[in-house]
């Protein structure tokens, strides 16, 4: 068991407990960080993966800013641990064995796949560098990448104006 | 690491991000729901860009094949940024309306 297979496992390991605190958690500023923690496994995934950029713009985009923003909306509501009433005990059983059933549908038609010989080790190619995600975003991407600054014109201008008091 | 585990963590994620959204009733609980979804997808994006790149490596060594999967990555978390600032102002909006935010109040398409 080399370095490579400790830190994926215990990235998983992280990433699926934190996954499963945030759905299990009564108080929600808990699964706010629990998902924080999750965001965290996850770039240490994409760095595993060499996907170094990327990696850093989760931590950033998803860990620093939405996280934040969540972090913000739930202090600003005030929410107590048992705001959250408990009625149906058998919807909330339902649920769960449907997510459990579509877990097992999926890792039933995928296990034998033929993909199972293609592995991911080796640390060579630089594709997920700055240097090169760069160059092909402003040349071969430029078009959405200018398309993705109107759609965030919008939702700004969307935000204020769903959330201005009329 | 075999493609296979990454294939697997990533459904495990997507699972656990169904059961939250059909469980909760929390609205912001749902919402980051739906984006512990996207973010397995992403995990899943990256670790078929890698592998596609590993293979063309082989044959040669200049390739720049995966870059694709990438920049789709790139601009998932674009859009999930976009949808996470009106989604939360929604929010705001009908806590401000109906002083809760369970979902079962907002079965009606009215107030």
């Amino acid at each position: 068991m080399n370095i490579t297979e400790i830190l994926f496992w215990f990235l998983t390991a992280i990433a699926l407990l934190g996954a499963l605190m945030v759905v299990f958690s009564r108080n929600p500023v808990h699964s706010v960080l629990w998902l924080i923690l999750v965001f965290f496994a996850i770039s240490g995934h994409y760095i595993l993966m060499n996907a170094q950029f990327l990696a850093i713009v989760n931590l950033i985009v998803y860990a620093g800013a939405i996280m934040v923003l969540f972090l913000f909306v739930i202090m600003l509501m005030n929410m107590n641990a048992d705001a959250e009433p408990q009625k149906n005990k058998w919807l909330k059983m339902a649920g769960t064995i449907a997510g459990g059933s579509l877990l097992l549908v999926f890792v039933a038609a995928l296990k034998d796949s033929e993909l199972q010989y293609r592995s991911l080790e080796g640390q060579e190619g630089n594709i997920g560098l700055i240097h090169h995600l760069g160059k092909v975003l402003f040349t071969d991407y430029v078009l959405p990448f200018e398309i993705s600054s109107v759609l965030f014109l919008s939702a700004m201008v969307g935000a204020v104006v769903i959330g201005k008091k009329d | 690491m075999p493609i296979n585990y990454y294939l697997f963590l990533s459904i495990a994620l997507f699972s656990i991000g169904i059961v939250g959204v059909l469980t909760r009733r929390n609205a912001i609980i749902i919402f980051m729901c739906v984006e512990l979804m996207l973010n397995a997808v992403n995990v899943l994006l990256i670790a078929f860009s890698k592998m596609h790149h590993l293979k063309a490596l082989t044959a040669n060594a200049a390739t720049t094949v995966g870059t694709e999967a990438q920049l789709f990555v790139f601009f998932i978390m674009v859009v999930a940024a976009a949808e996470v600032t009106v989604g939360l102002a929604i929010i705001v909006m009908m806590y401000r309306n109906i002083h809760s935010v369970d979902i079962n109040f907002l079965n009606r398409l009215k107030h």
